[in-house]
């Protein structure tokens, strides 16, 4: 509704319905066109998403998905010119990509995802009891064919010794029938019809409950056919409960339960495993900076988390400044060929780059050793100390054409009048770079080099390529070494091995997040003074 | 009025609705058994990428055979394991993935592997192979093949094969990968060979957790003799997979402990290659770990019956196990394909030595062992004391298990 037409007479419906449409109208047709399209294939694949998820019976997404197409048709469809046109896509993408991807992090965090605690509880059950069953030593292979009688399912059996017929179900022990025969096998009995193994093939479900007793004596064992053709005896060392919810080991008498810790642990603590995902509680970040394997090397680590990251944009930027000065000094020629190659490092990937290096810097056969120093013995990635020089100097390599570029922009940016200014008045060229030019330069770079920080605080695929955090410090229990940083090390914990702990690697990502923000928020508040220079 | 910027707005919200359909939608493609009685239903096979096409022809003609259609999709092996036990428990992973046998401990723990009855069958297997293929006394996997490090011998340098390590070393010069971290794998070997496993086996023949080995007189043993052949030089964790590779394509090393995956590279720069067992350093077997490859099928797959057949009744047979060898050129799991792959002297020679080669423990335990075990060899050979030095690995390795 525009407001010229307001203040004339009241126009009646008619003529606002009019209005509406010329006003619609009055943008070019085609872009209507599209965004009509454009709305139309969205509502499309969201009404599908919601009869898939209705037939899933996930509610949650389905909800979510039918308000936000409402939410979203709403919008573009309305006529009242509202920001959300611009900011609804973008509020979309921050909800998917950074909101939900920390809440699920956090909520992980207070979980015990991980090996061993993987899926559901009905999950574990089915899986224990599945594993739990074993084939009665030297039983025969009995042929199998699957029947059918109104709606329950039995196996046709035939004895390979005798080459008689049995037939059972979930609840009949086998029993002797008059079957036809084809090839020695029983085929068809009557009253039963002899189900085609295509037909079979889509029964997984039956065909796993369908235990067939041997006998009325439950030692004997039960017949199984998993592939549907192929009969074998199983007795099962565990059973399962439902009314206690316990698992007993039928061999030796032990009983598990369910204790809240998310596996059937017997009395005297054995856990059977799987077990399935549950909340903790605290439990992991407790850990994270109690327990005592981790606890040892934790301080270390982050002294030298915090040395790495200062260090690394430290370096890297007065390098970058001073090559940015140089360069940005007219009198100097080809400035743009050097440029161009010292940007070069800047272009490869840095894992790649990382790996190179540490191939140059192999102690024996590497380049820098064989070539630049002659056949010397430089312990460059496997003495303590030279590592962490190495990861640096690496780093130095990698991270100074990007400060050289941000230098470089900022340099231009400073007007050439408070230069000329500054001589006119005395000021000699260090006096204006320090006076001058670096408290202007720092305005807008400051924000950049908290970034920097923050990048490099979880610089995980330089110290990964380079060194894997090694030497190992030899003092402790896991395997953390000295050039580990926070993120290194939380994937070491949480990932090496064959054992995955999610939740423990989510209370640490969260730990670090922390730490991160925290510092990042107090150094913008501090580089708010800066901009109060201008 | 502003239309113009609607069409790249729009196009945001299609990218965000259609994530969201998709993450219903994926758990429709997988298991449902909509398609139909008559044919059969689809099995979803998580490949590796390059095995695709091998198991092609295995697939098609399954599906002519019973109706059952299996859909292979090519995976990359790197993340083949973490996708499949994540996506498992979701309803989301495949029917059946491909596998290496040491994945076992990992994926029975996470209850998201289904056990296999191989039957009668079994005695058709290696039975380095069913042995590996076993876990907790239960199979869980069909295996396919069998993999197992050997020294390369250019036979053109040194036309007899060593009788011995030290004969070996000094008929010329011997290269094994290991790098800054240690490479145990290519050490057990010569660690076997002094009676140190990593850990008893109970009655069944399983691992035992509980035995470790590692900490047995023999384990000191070797740890004295890596120090020496540390010393020596003939071990240098300086050398890494690729360096050991350059020297021996260049003819600087005329033996080579490594893996089938690298005798390619080796006849292809034209060397006379002969595969030898691991030369004993004590006069005892040098048992090098076996890998075993097979497929496993999902505990949440909803095609159980038709993947246990495609796997016993069609992966099981030799044509399908000979197919795979000619995609891998690894020694086929069942005897009778490994019989006929090893009219190859190169797979002759592997066959041979991985008669003497033993199952790498599959159990969740051996995740501790491999994160001290290669430094801790790295630090002997580069001249730490062997003594202390093994002594802390088997207490980090003892505390890590309990």
């Amino acid at each position: 509704m525009t407001e010229l037409a307001e203040p004339t007479a009241p126009l009646n419906k008619r003529q606002r319905q009019a209005a509406k449409i010329a006003d619609a109208a009055s943008g070019p047709i085609g872009w209507m066109l599209l965004k009509i399209l454009l709305l139309a294939v969205v509502d499309a694949i969201a009404l599908y998403a919601a009869f898939v998820l209705f037939g899933q019976q996930e509610w949650l997404v389905l909800g979510l998905v039918v308000a936000v197409t409402v939410l979203v048709n709403y919008i573009y469809f309305s006529r009242k010119r509202v920001p959300a046109k611009y900011l609804t896509p973008g509020i979309i993408f921050l909800i998917i990509f950074q909101v939900f991807t920390l809440l699920y992090t956090g909520y992980i965090g207070f979980t015990n995802y991980g090996t061993g605690h993987n899926g559901t509880k009905d999950q574990a059950i089915s899986s224990l009891l599945a594993s739990s069953q074993e084939r009665v030593e030297d039983s025969a292979t009995y042929p199998v064919t699957v029947v059918e009688q109104f709606g329950t399912y039995g196996l046709l059996v035939t004895d390979p010794e005798s080459g008689d017929a049995l037939l059972g179900t979930a609840e009949q022990p086998l029993a002797e029938v008059d079957a036809d025969f084809e090839g020695g096998q029983a085929v068809a009995v009557d009253g039963w019809n002899t189900l085609p193994l295509a037909k079979v093939f889509t029964l997984s479900a039956e065909l796993e409950k369908l235990s067939v007793p041997f006998s009325d004596d439950p030692n004997d064992g039960s017949l199984r056919a998993p592939d549907g053709q192929k009969g074998y005896l199983y007795v099962s060392s565990l059973e399962y409960d439902a009314d206690a919810d316990t698992i007993t080991d039928t061999t030796t008498g032990a009983v598990y339960a369910d204790t809240g810790e998310g596996a059937f642990t017997a009395e005297d603590g054995a856990e059977l495993l799987p077990g399935w995902q549950t909340t903790v509680g605290f439990d992991n970040f407790v850990r994270a900076v109690t327990d005592e394997s981790i606890r040892g090397p934790l301080i270390s680590v982050t002294i030298w988390t915090f040395v790495f990251a200062l260090l690394s944009v430290a370096t890297t930027f007065f390098l970058g400044l001073l090559l940015a000065l140089v360069f940005n000094n007219t009198r100097m020629r080809f400035r743009n060929g050097y440029r161009i190659i010292l940007i070069l490092p800047y272009a490869f990937p840095a894992f790649l780059s990382a790996l190179v290096w540490a191939g140059m810097m192999n102690e024996s056969f590497g380049f820098i050793n064989q070539v630049i120093f002659g056949g010397a013995d430089i312990p460059w990635l496997s003495d303590p100390n030279l590592a962490k020089v190495s990861v640096l100097l690496v780093n130095l390599w990698l991270g100074f054409p990007y400060m050289f570029l941000v230098c470089m922009g900022a340099l231009q940016g400073i007007p050439e009048d408070v230069n000329e200014a500054a001589v006119m008045d005395g000021a000699n060229p260090w006096q204006v770079f320090r006076r001058i030019k670096l408290p202007l330069l720092l305005v807008t770079v400051a924000p950049l080099l908290i970034s920097s920080f923050a990048f490099n605080f979880n610089n995980f695929n330089l110290i990964y390529m380079l060194t894997k955090g090694g030497p190992r410090f030899d003092d402790v229990s896991i395997p953390v070494g000295h050039t580990d940083i926070l993120i290194s090390m939380v994937y070491k914990v949480a990932f090496t091995g064959q054992s995955r702990d999610y939740g423990l690697a989510s209370a640490f990502t969260i730990l670090i997040f922390i730490v991160v923000a925290t510092i990042s928020i107090i150094s913008f508040r501090k580089t708010k003074a800066l901009e109060e220079l201008n | 009025m502003k239309v113009n910027k609607r069409g790249i707005v729009a196009a945001g919200v299609i990218a965000i609705v259609s994530t969201l359909s998709l993450a219903g939608c994926s758990t429709a493609t997988n298991g449902d058994d909509s398609s139909g009685a008559e044919s059969g239903g689809t099995l979803t096979v998580w490949v590796d990428a390059e095995r695709v096409d091998a198991l092609q022809g295995a697939a098609d003609s399954y599906e002519e055979k019973t109706g059952v259609k299996v859909e292979l999709v090519g995976k990359s092996v790197d993340d083949m394991k973490d996708d499949f036990i994540q996506q498992v428990p979701t309803g989301k992973g495949p029917d059946v993935v491909m596998g290496a046998h040491d994945w076992l401990g990992e994926l029975s723990t996470n209850g998201v592997v289904a056990p296999l009855e191989l039957g009668d069958s079994s005695a058709d297997y290696l039975p380095v192979a069913l042995q590996a293929a076993t876990y907790d006394g239960t199979v869980y996997m069909l295996p396919y093949a069998v993999e197992n490090i050997a020294v390369l011998r250019n036979a053109d340098m040194v036309p007899e094969a060593p009788t011995s390590f030290d004969d070996m070393v000094s008929k010329g010069t011997f290269v094994v990968e290991q790098g800054a971290e240690g490479n145990p794998y290519h050490l057990y070997p010569f660690q076997t060979a002094f009676g140190a496993p990593v850990f008893g086996t109970d009655d069944s023949g399983s691992y035992d957790s509980t035995d470790l080995q590692l900490g047995s007189d023999g384990g000191f043993a070797f740890a004295d003799w890596l120090a020496a052949q540390g010393a020596a030089g003939t071990l240098n964790t300086d050398i890494d997979g690729e360096i050991a590779k350059q020297q021996f394509l260049d003819g600087t090393a005329a033996f080579w402990l490594t893996g089938p995956w690298n005798v390619g590279a080796a006849t292809d720069a034209g060397i006379n290659v002969a595969i030898d067992p691991v030369p004993s350093p004590t006069g005892e077997t040098a048992s090098p770990f076996a890998g075993v490859k097979g497929f496993f099928v999902s505990s949440e797959s909803k095609n159980k019956v038709a993947a246990n057949d495609f796997l016993v009744n069609y992966i099981g047979t030799e044509e399908v196990q000979l197919e795979l060898f000619k995609a891998g050129n690894v020694l086929p799991a069942l005897t009778a394909a490994a019989d006929t792959a090893a009219s190859d002297p190169i797979i002759a020679g592997f066959q041979a030595v991985g008669a003497d080669a033993v199952p790498m423990p599959a159990i969740p335990a051996m995740g501790s062992v491999w994160e001290f075990w290669g430094v801790a060899e790295a630090a002997i050979i580069n001249g730490s004391d062997p003594k202390t030095t093994w002594q802390k690995l088997v207490d980090d390795v003892t505390a890590a298990i309990k």
